[in-house]
């Protein structure tokens, strides 16, 4: 081995901590630069920032900064009428907006008492749709993290099948990215004619893609050389920090809300969620690579499953004049991010008297990521910041 | 779940208990006694995955609730735990030793309620509003609409029209306008 590789950083010149637990960082000495990453960086997921106080190339210091993208869905949603609270709701994550839907369009079910009278039919389609949102997030996120590690070829491949995933959103609820389609009592519609076919269409492509990935990424040297190893998050962290999703399967917890607590019909659907031990940057890519697959595969059974006809919407009362009793409850489920839940109150108005989202990113991009910088090279920042696939809009909601 | 709230109910005089499921539960406990259940809960019980935190402004009885919520994974269940603290200077203990992630929380409820966790750390930075000094804009006094008027304005040169009265021009020229304008256009 070279010289260079045995070299060993000096670690006297990092800062010493003082009795308040705070850094002593004296910027002034010159031996600490500090760095902004973001909030505009095609290497920060999102319009978030990353302020970085480093020592030479390694970090000493990192404080996350949100706000960027601040709309105040929350706020908006409590002096709107429930119906009115779904166009707001779905923007509070872009990269899976289904799953807001979901969960308002259930949360207001169960407050209401209707959550029995949702028809079978529109339960599947409720479950194919947030699988579908899953599949699109997957095309994204797996060749995403090749892409921090120059690899931007698997980013171009990911991002035309998503397009097709798309095309299918676009046919089955008329818009491509916020879609609107769950809705109080069950779905807006049923499947287009000839639907199923062009799904199996591309999904075989989805299969011709998950295998070049796999030889892109993990049969790849750079990748192995530099994902593995960094970005470790130990097992002991997932309860310490709330870790939820494919970042606790890949450091060996397996947790899963679909099969923890089943909803919709996901208890019958045949799938055991993917797991790994080494809790890397190379783990977490691996466990999302094999989620890619299987996603595709509960997408078959769906479809396989599902009814062909029935109703869609059960009889649900005038959305304009449509009052909850006073009560509250948490809905939840499996993003492809992890948990992602809701909180709801109701106070007897026609309107919610508050809504307060549980986003994966509120603790992956803050308290987790801000540890997990520490010491870690700037040139790992992104890659680490990639594979915990953090959103900022369900942080600032 | 009823079994642990029933062996803890008179040890920290839980009130207005209601199940949500068989396992899903919220509840009602003192401000004095709220971390210590929270303590309990995650050491005893095995409610070791800490969901989230939350706050609602019941203005009209001039309270705001904390809600806890904390999960079970091993039982797969989830208790809510309730505090109602009073809304004029809010102040609660805190709570961030228990789990890594809790001083956001704290964090975000200083800014968007107000309410203050001493020793918290970095309670007093900004989170999303930077410079901010109204009101806590999560607050339900807080006017959004007062705030956008004083605030923004309408951008000069810019003409819009009410939809229903422009559509109903363009597609039945002769008849009579008689729609209401639309305030919002004026």
């Amino acid at each position: 081995m070279s010289k260079f590789f045995e070299f060993k950083p000096d670690r006297s010149k990092y800062p010493a901590m003082g009795a308040d637990g705070k850094l002593d960082i004296d910027l002034s000495s010159q031996k600490y630069t500090k760095l902004w990453l973001g909030p505009n960086h095609p290497g920060v997921t999102g319009n978030m920032a990353v302020e970085l106080t480093l020592a030479g190339d390694e970090i000493v210091e990192a404080k996350t900064h949100v706000g960027y993208l601040h709309r105040g869905f929350e706020k908006l949603i409590e002096r709107r009428l429930y119906v009115q609270g779904f166009p707001t709701s779905i923007r509070m994550c872009v990269a899976e907006p289904d799953t807001n839907e979901y969960l308002i369009a259930r949360s207001t079910e169960v407050l209401s008492g209707y959550d029995k009278d949702v028809p079978e039919m529109a339960q599947w389609l409720r479950m194919l749709s947030l699988e579908m949102a899953r599949l699109q997030g997957l095309l994204r996120g797996v060749p995403g993290q090749a892409g921090t590690f120059s690899l931007g070829i698997g980013v171009q491949w990911g991002v035309y099948l998503r397009d097709l995933i798309l095309d299918r959103f676009e046919e089955l609820t008329g818009a491509r990215v916020y879609h609107m389609y769950i809705i109080p009592g069950g779905v807006r519609g049923l499947l287009p004619d000839g639907f199923k076919k062009r799904m199996e269409d591309n999904l075989r492509d989805i299969d011709d893609f998950i295998v070049r990935i796999r030889q892109l990424m993990f049969n790849n040297a750079i990748f192995n050389k530099r994902a593995k190893g960094i970005g470790v998050i130990p097992k002991e962290w997932v309860e310490q920090y709330g870790i939820v999703g494919t970042n606790a399967r890949a450091s060996g917890v397996k947790r899963d809300i679909r099969k923890d607590y089943p909803y919709l019909h996901y208890d019958q659907l045949d799938f055991d969620p993917p797991t790994a031990t080494d809790g890397d940057i190379y783990a977490r890519s691996w466990v999302r690579w094999q989620e890619l697959i299987q996603t595709v595969d509960l997408i078959r059974q769906i479809m396989a499953k599902m009814p062909e006809k029935g109703d869609i919407r059960a009889q649900m009362p005038n959305v304009l004049h449509w009052k909850i009793p006073k009560g509250e409850t948490y809905t939840r489920l499996e993003s492809g991010r992890g948990e992602y839940g809701m909180y709801y109150v109701t106070d007897g108005s026609d309107k919610p008297r508050r809504v307060n989202l549980r986003g994966p990113s509120y603790t992956h991009a803050i308290a987790l990521l801000e540890k997990m910088l520490v010491n870690t090279n700037i040139a790992d920042v992104h890659a680490t910041m990639v594979s915990l696939q953090t959103c900022p809009p369900e942080i600032e909601r | 779940m009823k079994e642990i709230l029933d062996r803890i109910q008179s040890k920290y005089n839980l009130q207005d208990t209601s199940f949500r499921t068989d396992t899903m539960a919220f509840t009602t406990v003192s401000k004095e006694l709220a971390i210590d259940m929270v303590t309990y809960m995650r050491d005893y019980e095995g409610f070791k995955h800490f969901v989230m935190m939350s706050c609602v402004d019941w203005i009209e009885d001039n309270k705001l609730q904390l809600l806890y919520l904390l999960n079970n994974p091993t039982k797969k269940c989830d208790i809510g735990i309730k505090v109602f603290i009073e809304r004029e200077n809010p102040s609660m203990q805190s709570a961030h030793h228990l789990w890594k992630q809790l001083w956001t929380y704290q964090r975000e409820l200083k800014e968007a309620f107000g309410i203050d966790f001493p020793g918290s750390p970095r309670v007093d930075e900004n989170f999303v509003l930077e410079g901010w000094t109204e009101k806590p804009h999560m607050l339900r006094d807080f006017d959004t609409n007062k705030y956008a008027e004083e605030t923004y304005f309408p951008r000069e040169g810019r003409s819009t029209n009410d939809p229903a009265t422009y559509m109903r021009a363009k597609l039945y020229p002769n008849q009579p306008v008689t729609a209401k304008k639309n305030k919002d256009h004026e």
